[in-house]
């Protein structure tokens, strides 16, 4: 039985259907199969956070999820994070505190961190810097993202007023 | 990856079919461990079995007369975020929220973490502190042994083709006990442990009435130094009995010297750590 599977999930709020082989990663499947190339592979093996996506409402390593297991499953990308050509509060911070400078890791910090905040609306700088641990990024040395988060935070408690 | 195939069966007893027919297989819970070991080539399979779907393997319940129940599946971020568990085993809550970052956490099973048998496995040293018990399913039924003698060799355990665990059970915390989990890694966070030591004590008008110390890191497999929590046993609660026990534990320990730390300082870890722990576990018992 060398057949491929068929998975039925929901990705940034659409149903999509996909045939994959078993042996085919959650990132592999998106990017590969589905065109949805935001999401980067960095090291593969759920060190450096590149391929983060939301999972059932929890944040986890697209490279160590097997696309047959996203059956059912409800999946954001960075694709589903803005609206239309409106940023979100995580995207326009990242921008205005250049949190980013070769943008590899930037996809998988702007998808963790956009599921801390709305799971919590003040974290502190403690809680952002352990939450963003899994994301690795080799460019801005961290503060400028820790910063762009926190801003992000900020205005999105401003809107919610 | 090499090619393999995928099943996710509904129930115990499927998996156990699946397991058994399969000698080659593996199980996928969290796969944090598991798909990174296959993309490497360090484990072969022909097919995986997500045991994710199935009711038991993501049971999670408290109760206080029968104490925690654990589905083997269930991710970390499940056990630090339930209230009542926080409650009663502080310690296991705060060791779930070791293991890796969030993205780890909202995967990485504490049934997988025993599973991969790896000497350094943060959960494990608690859990036999805690006393706590494997319960497997296998063709021949069921069965049940401590966590002390699941892990057999660095990345090997003592199940065999066809079976699978379930659940992991601990006992309810006893009045006026504690018990604590402290790792060494050069980092603040994403790291493995050099060396670590988890404990529980049970306390009884300023004695110990009894306690159990476990190492991680400076064996072959998590190691239960049953003499180290023996001595304390009748013993009042004081630096000079904890400090005692602490060089029974570093006595205990078997370490090698590789890139993480030598042999030498493990085994100097591991009576400092085993004191703190026990500092820790100590002063929650005086507070339950």
């Amino acid at each position: 039985m060398h057949g491929k599977y068929h998975v039925r999930t929901t990705i940034n709020g659409e149903a999509v259907e996909f045939l994959c082989e078993p042996r085919q990663s959650l990132l592999e499947c998106l990017r590969d199969i589905l065109g949805l190339t935001g999401s980067k592979e960095g090291c593969n093996d759920g060190n450096c956070g590149a391929c983060t996506v939301i999972l059932d409402g929890r944040i986890v390593n697209s490279c160590l999820v097997l696309g047959a297991e996203a059956d059912g499953a409800d999946i954001t990308t960075i694709e589903g994070v803005a609206r239309g050509s409106r940023l979100h509060p995580v995207q326009r911070a990242f921008l205005e505190q250049a949190a980013l400078q070769c943008g590899v890791c930037t996809p998988g910090l702007i998808v963790a961190a956009k599921a801390l905040l709305e799971a919590e609306a003040q974290p502190s700088e403690e809680r952002i810097r352990f939450w963003l641990a899994n994301n690795l990024c080799r460019c801005t040395g961290y503060d400028k993202i820790v910063r762009a988060v926190q801003q992000a935070a900020h205005e999105m408690q401003e809107v919610n007023r | 990856m090499k090619w393999f195939d995928y099943a996710a069966p509904r129930s115990v007893a499927e998996a156990v079919r699946l397991l058994a027919a399969h000698p080659a297989a593996r199980t996928l819970a969290g796969g944090t461990d598991l798909l990174v070991q296959l993309r490497s080539g360090r484990k072969e399979t022909d097919l995986v079995v997500d045991i994710k779907r199935i009711p038991e393997l993501n049971e999670l319940r408290y109760d206080p007369a029968a104490g925690l129940t654990l589905g083997a599946a269930v991710p970390c971020y499940r056990i630090y975020q339930h209230a009542g568990l926080r409650l009663a085993y502080p310690a296991l809550a705060e060791t779930a929220s070791l293991i890796g970052g969030t993205q780890i956490q909202g995967r990485a099973s504490v049934g997988g973490n025993l599973c991969n048998a790896s000497p350094s496995a943060d959960t494990v040293p608690l859990l036999i502190a805690l006393s706590a018990t494997c319960h497997i399913a296998g063709p021949q039924g069921t069965r049940a042994i401590p966590v002390e003698d699941f892990c057999v060799a660095p990345g090997r355990n003592i199940l065999t083709p066809g079976e699978l665990l379930v659940s992991l059970h601990v006992p309810p915390p006893a009045p006026h006990s504690g018990a604590r989990y402290l790792r060494f890694i050069p980092r603040n966070e994403m790291d493995i442990a050099v060396a670590g030591a988890g404990v529980s004590v049970t306390l009884d008008h300023g004695h110990f009435r009894s306690a159990r110390i476990a190492l991680a890191a400076v064996a072959p497999t998590p190691l239960l130094v049953r003499e180290a929590g023996d001595a304390l046993a009748g013993r009042p609660v004081s630096a000079e009995s904890m400090g005692a026990a602490a060089e029974l534990a570093k006595a205990a320990a078997r370490p090698i010297t590789d890139m993480r730390g030598t042999a030498e300082y493990r085994r100097h870890l591991c009576a400092v750590l085993t004191r703190r722990a026990l500092e820790a576990a100590v002063a929650q018992a005086k507070g339950n």
